[in-house]
């Protein structure tokens, strides 16, 4: 199937999770990224359960605390 | 209230848009903007308001200048070190523009002092350098119904969104929580270009502007980042059901502002 990950579209196996999406895109601190899939924000406890469709747009949102 | 010969001409350049004119300009010479943190975002977003005639603009930081601030906090100069942040940071924005009523707060943002501290202002600036304080300005800005600019910036990375009351998602709409101390690599830990200051920070004080003469779509309901080496800016459409958000929600359980514990910082505020 075919998902976009950052704006960039993939083709990935079926019933792929989002915490294996996490992994496969070495996604920096996984504990603390936002993930929101078609608009709609994902609970971070759910990142196991949670299985992506064809055509889901899934965004990954950092933290940046600096400033100084 | 009319412009002086000497008005016409140093804000020609905005007088002349369309989107600005005579009428722009003095709302931006009526308009108050309070910057919290006089460090790499909030030297630019200083600087920028000042020259532009924003009419009030208060910065509030706890610290004095460091020597290793000097490589992107390019509101403070050399001969500044050692001096309050904001003392310096006004010295240099009297001298840019005169026009500008520059008021000070030598003080960490707590939830003691920070509603008070914001009300009296149009449009905040979140130029901090640690995630207790970028919730707790979310959280006050929330409560006390304030527009305002988030950024971050680290290594080569920035990024950018702008909240406004009943418009879109708030701070912790989009990251909930603070990262436990030490979890998330800050600027002192994991470096800094400087010039990052300098691009974010100028994306905050457009965003402001934009705001006060009421022009142009503001960055709310979407994150922008931008990696520098790889060139790319990216306007990240957020979710904009906020009905669930602790603070900016239906149902809000934060209700009382939070201290959360201080990460270790270069300048922390």
């Amino acid at each position: 199937m075919t998902i976009t990950v950052a704006g960039v579209k993939k083709e990935v196996k079926d019933d792929l999770t989002v915490a294996q999406l996490i992994i496969d895109e070495n996604v920096e601190t996984p504990m603390y990224v936002t993930v929101s899939i078609n608009d709609e924000f994902i609970a971070s406890g759910t990142f196991e359960t949670t299985v992506l469709k064809d055509g889901d747009n899934v965004e990954f949102l950092y933290f940046m605390g600096g400033g100084c | 209230m009319a412009f002086s010969n000497e008005q016409l001409e140093r804000y020609s350049r905005h007088i002349i848009l369309k989107e600005i004119g005579a009428k722009g300009q003095k709302k931006l010479l009526n308009a108050k903007v309070l910057i919290i943190g006089a460090g790499g975002l909030g030297a630019p977003v200083a600087m920028y308001l000042a020259a532009a005639g924003v009419g009030t603009i208060g910065i509030a930081d706890a610290d004095e200048v460091d020597l290793s601030n000097l490589q992107r906090q390019i509101i403070h100069a050399t001969k500044d070190v050692g001096k309050p942040k904001v003392l310096s940071a006004k010295e240099t924005m009297n001298e840019m523009n005169p026009d500008v009523t520059v008021n000070t707060y030598h003080t960490f943002v707590t939830s003691e002092n920070i509603r008070k501290l914001i009300r009296d202002y149009d449009f905040i600036i979140d130029g901090t350098d640690n995630f207790p304080a970028k919730f707790l300005i979310n959280d006050a800005c929330v409560m006390e119904k304030k527009p305002f600019s988030h950024a971050g910036i680290i290594r080569f990375k920035g990024q950018l969104m702008t909240y406004v009351p009943g418009q879109g998602p708030c701070y912790r709409c989009v990251f909930k929580n603070p990262p436990p101390k030490d979890a998330v690599p800050t600027c002192k830990q994991a470096g800094v270009v400087g010039a990052m200051g300098g691009v974010i920070g100028s994306l905050q004080a457009m965003e402001a502007i934009k705001f006060i003469v009421g022009q142009g779509e503001l960055l709310t309901g979407n994150l922008l980042t931008y990696d520098a080496l790889k060139m790319d800016f990216r306007k990240i459409k957020l979710p904009h059901n906020t009905d669930n958000c602790p603070v900016c929600g239906k149902n809000p359980t934060i209700t009382e502002l939070i201290d959360y514990e201080q990460a270790e910082c270069d300048g922390a505020l």
